[in-house]
Parts: structure tokens; sequence; C-alpha cells
């Protein structure tokens, strides 16, 4: 548990991560993903609770767990004077790898991160995704058994994402252990084993993606009508063929309708909406996202969330 | 590696690390280059000539005056260094590595030193160009050079510190300005301290800026003759009651700040 003044930022979280899988941590701002992580990297005391990582308790040996870990935060922590190649030697040999293999490794890194023409420039004229790329480059540098990557991909356009995924897939192959912390729901489906989905510093659910979106049941339709007037005339259709809650966005004219039975169900469906001479603008079927998963489990969409009052729980404890 | 040479390792690579952004960032540079001069020349001529002083030179008694107030300045770099930083997440990258963790803090103050002696050195030589000459040993000289950078390394720790609770480097600049400018002025620096009034006048010749000052003075012999001896004991003792504060600071503020930087967050 770890509070700051009245605000509990990890209420209770109970975690473990299996060797050389990826563990998504996943949640809305202040649902205390960073905090969690902040801890486990050895830069926050808990209030209460207990952290290990390989086996090592942090509180009593956080210079220990430091060996063993590399960490990418949420704002890249290079340092902008300093040019590529300098952040990553000087980040090799603060980890004792000695002068050469601290050189080696920088100029592998770069090579491997597609830095290499930007290797001697002052960081100061990077790019955000090549940043990003150089923070995780440094994380790797005495290539540690786990990893902690915070929010990797947060404020990059989608392109850059795309290329942090293809590395950080890369990492996984290679047998590293990765707690990766997201608001993206799209980015844990892709990366993470095992799904950890939390809010207001508490767990509210746990499985891989499949798991978590047959929590949610089967397909959707999705349809959006021309006007209001039509998706209320719509909405009163669709219940026939739903198996849950309707979910209606007004303003966009859009309905999302649980249903079973897949491409068969969407005919009837199209057929009684026709029938009716409903105006459809666009309508299609399709399976559950983790966005539906973080909707049923907590009431709101996985959108930036100001609010982190929770209720005080058990005391969590945290292992890789 | 035992932990003494991890320190001194770590700390050699952080203080590289400074090093290397001094010369990256040109308004730095300048800084270091170009405000000691002016100080020099500003001081020495605009004050130098209407203020005289019986039986010496007022432009020889300014200069020892000129290099205390420009190198406890001068600490408010390091600092600036520390807060921008934790502003920048710098200091969680450290704080997650298996390094030394005082290797931070001893690398930014020790480069820091490197800093003050190329101040000290562009202010004696533009010193010695306006006619500021030392008329003791060369030794002593060099002894009063050492207690300056001593000097300024002690209150490189305050601003350490500072630098840890205050992590905006803004914030740091003014702060610094509020506390260092009364500090150096009510002083013996640049007017003699028994013609303040008398509150004014005890803090002075208690403030350590004047002792270094005092003391500076005495070890380039640019104390002019004729000048009435010291009454009160600090400046009397000008050289002991220095040190005496640069243990002081350095005791207290070393470990309050490697207290700080475990606990520090960005």
């Amino acid at each position: 548990m770890k509070t700051y003044g009245d605000v509990i930022a990890l209420a209770g979280l109970d975690l473990a991560v299996e060797e050389a899988t990826v563990v998504g941590l996943l949640g809305p701002n202040g649902a205390g993903k960073t905090t969690a992580v902040s801890i486990l990297a050895t830069l926050t005391m808990p209030d209460s609770g207990s952290a290990h990582v390989a086996g090592i308790d942090v509180l009593k040996e956080p210079e220990e767990v430091r060996k063993k870990i590399g960490l990418s935060g949420q704002f890249a922590a290079v340092d902008e004077h300093l040019s590529g190649f300098e952040n990553l030697d000087m980040i090799g040999r603060l980890y004792h790898l000695g002068r050469q293999q601290a050189r080696t490794r920088a100029r592998a890194l770069l090579d491997q991160f597609d830095l290499n023409d930007a290797a001697d420039r002052p960081v100061k004229t990077y790019s955000g995704g090549m940043r990003r790329r150089l923070d995780l480059a440094g994380a790797l540098i005495a290539e540690p058994p786990i990893l902690f990557l915070d929010e990797p991909t947060t404020g990059l356009d989608p392109r850059s994402r795309t290329d942090m995924w293809t590395v950080i897939r890369e990492l996984v192959t290679r047998g590293t252990t990765l707690l990766l912390t997201t608001q993206y729901l799209e980015e844990a489906d892709r990366l993470a084993d095992d799904i950890v989905v939390i809010d207001h510093g508490l767990e509210i659910a746990h499985g891989t993606a499949d798991e978590l979106k047959s929590m949610v049941g089967g397909d959707r339709i999705e349809l959006t009508a021309s006007s209001l007037d039509s998706v209320q005339a719509a909405r009163r259709i669709m219940e026939s063929f739903a198996i849950g809650e309707i979910h209606e966005e007004g303003r966009a004219h859009k309905l999302t309708v649980p249903i079973e039975g897949g491409a068969p169900t969407l005919m009837k469906a199209l057929r009684a909406l026709d029938a009716e001479a409903i105006d459809v603008v666009d309508v299609g079927l399709r399976r559950p996202t983790l966005d539906d998963v973080f909707l049923s489990l907590t009431g709101h969409v996985a959108e930036p969330d100001e609010d982190s009052s929770a209720q005080p729980e058990s005391t969590e404890t945290l292992a890789l | 590696m035992t932990d003494f040479r991890t320190t001194v390792a770590d700390t050699a690579v952080i203080a590289k690390r400074n090093f290397i952004k001094i010369r990256r960032v040109p308004e730095v540079l300048m800084f270091i280059l170009i405000s000691p001069i002016m100080f020099v020349l500003l001081f020495a001529y605009v004050f130098g000539n209407s203020i005289d002083i019986p039986g010496g030179s007022y432009r020889e008694f300014l200069i020892a005056g000129i290099f205390v107030q420009t190198v406890v300045f001068g600490a408010t770099f390091t600092g600036a260094g520390l807060a921008e930083d934790m502003q920048k997440g710098i200091i969680d990258r450290f704080r997650s590595l298996p390094m030394s963790q005082s290797a931070v803090l001893i690398g930014r103050t020790a480069s820091d030193i490197m800093y003050n002696v190329l101040t000290l050195l562009i202010m004696a030589l533009t010193g010695l160009l306006v006619g500021w000459r030392i008329h003791t040993s060369f030794l002593s000289a060099l002894a009063g050079f050492a207690l300056l950078l001593l000097f300024a390394y002690a209150f490189s720790w305050i601003m350490a510190y500072v630098g840890l609770i205050v992590p905006s480097v803004e914030v740091i600049n003014n702060a610094a300005f509020v506390v260092i400018f009364p500090l150096t002025f009510v002083a013996n620096t640049f007017v003699p301290s028994e013609n303040l009034p008398t509150a004014l006048r005890i803090f002075a010749e208690w403030n350590p800026v004047s002792s270094a000052t005092q003391a500076a003075r005495e070890l380039f012999g640019n104390i002019p003759l004729g000048t009435p001896e010291p009454t009160v004991w600090p400046l009397q003792n000008a050289v002991l009651y220095t040190l005496i504060w640069i243990v002081l600071i350095i005791a207290i503020f070393a470990p309050l700040s490697a207290h700080r930087y475990k606990r520090a967050r960005s």
C-alpha cells in the first residue's frame, strides 16, 4: 500500500509475474501503475506490503534488485545534452560493465534501435520516438533479466508506437521478463501474455487478453444511425437480439450490442432494421476489445481519469 | 569492487557527464567565463575609483570580496544542476541503477570544484590586469585559493540540498539570489564592516563570508597598512573560523542531501 497524503496511490495489488513472460499492467491515469513500478524498481518505499524481484526482497536489498533490473520510464530519462552514445556509455559504466564492454554494448544497441546516424548528436536533437528508443536501450544495456517499461509509448505518434512494439516483442522472444504499464488496451493486447487491469490502486481483473474478452461475452454489433430518433428506433429493434446490455453513445448516434450467433444474427438484425426503414449509416460485427472489458469492469471507458480516491484495503504483494 | 572503489569510479562517470554538459551548453560556459571578468571590472572601476582607503588601494581590498561573492553565487550552479536532473527524470534513472548512491551528489559537487577553479583563475588574471597584486608568498597565495575553493565546496552542499527539495531551476535561481545577495553584501566584502549600523555590523562580523574574505585578504596580503586590527574573534582568527564553518556546513548538509537523494522522486 502506498499513500501520498490523503491520496491512496496503491491500495491493494497482488501481482506475480512468471519468468520470461510479459505482464501488462493496464489502467487509466492515476490508477497506480507508475506507483507499482516505482516500488518494484526500488524508487519508492511502500507504506506496507512486500515486494520481491527475482526472488530478492525489494525493501531489504534494493542494491541487489538494481543489478537485475532495467527501467525505462514514462518520461524519457536521458540526458539531452549528451549524445546517444554518451548516454548509453554512461549508463553502461554505472552498471559497472567496464569501459570496453560499455562501449561495445552502447554501439550494438544504437545499431539495433536504428539510432546509428544520430549516435553522436546531442539527444536534444532527437525526435520523441528516438528518445524513447534510446531510453529503452539504456534499460537494456546490461541485459538485465527483468525489465520495467512504464508507459513506453505514451505520447508517441502511431508509427513510432508500432516501431516500439516491434522492438519490445523482439526482446521478449529472448527470454526477458517484462512488466509493462500502459493505458492503451491495444498495447496490452499485442504485447502482454497476462494482463492485470487496475483502477484506483486496486486490481479489478486478471487474465490473458482472450480470457478477459470472454469475460465480457461474444461478438458485438456496432451500429451507427443517421439521427437520434433512428438510434432510438434501432435500439428497440436490437433489444431482441442483445444478450447483454446495449451501450449507447448518443452524440455519435452509435450502439454497441452484445450478441451471439455471429454473422447469421447480424443478417437477421439487418433485415429487421430494413423492415422498419431505419436509416443505418454504418454497421459491423466485431470481436470484443479490451475497451469493452474495461467498460464492463469499471463502468467507465479507459480514458485519463483524474479521480484518484480509493477505498483503503489490504496490503499488496508484488513478486517477479 | 569494494564500496569505496565503486563510489570513486561512479563519481568519475558522473563528473565526466557534468563536464560534457558544460561544454555543450554555451550559456553556461559564457556564464563561467564572462561573469567573473564582468564582476572584477565593474567593481574595480565603478567602486574602485570612488572609494578611498587611507594607506592602501581599495581595488586590492575589493578583489578578495569579489572572489568570495562569485564563488558563493557559483554554488547555485550545483543546486540548479540537481534540480534540472530531478525535473528531467534523470535522477530516477540513476536511482534505479546498481551504482553508488552517493556518487551523483559527490560527482556533482566535485565537478563544481573544477568550475570554481576556472572561475577563480579567470578572476585572478583579470584582477592582476587591473592592478591587484599578491604581496605574500606563493604558498600563502595558494592557501588563499584553496580556502576559497573549500568555502565554495561547502556552499555547494547547501545548494545541493536545496536543489533536491526544490526541484525547479527557476525557483533555485531566485531563492539563491534572495539569500546569497544579502549574505555577501552584509559583510566586509565591499566595505569595511566597522562603518555598518550596529545590527548589520554584528551580523557582518560573524558572517562566514566576512571571515572568508578577511582570510583571503590576509593570505594574499591585501590588508592595507594602518587598517585597525579586527576586534571580534571570527575576524581575528579568520582562517580558523572559516574552516570551522566549512566543516560544519559539510557535516550537516552532505548527510542531509544524501538522505534526501535516497527518497527523491522526480
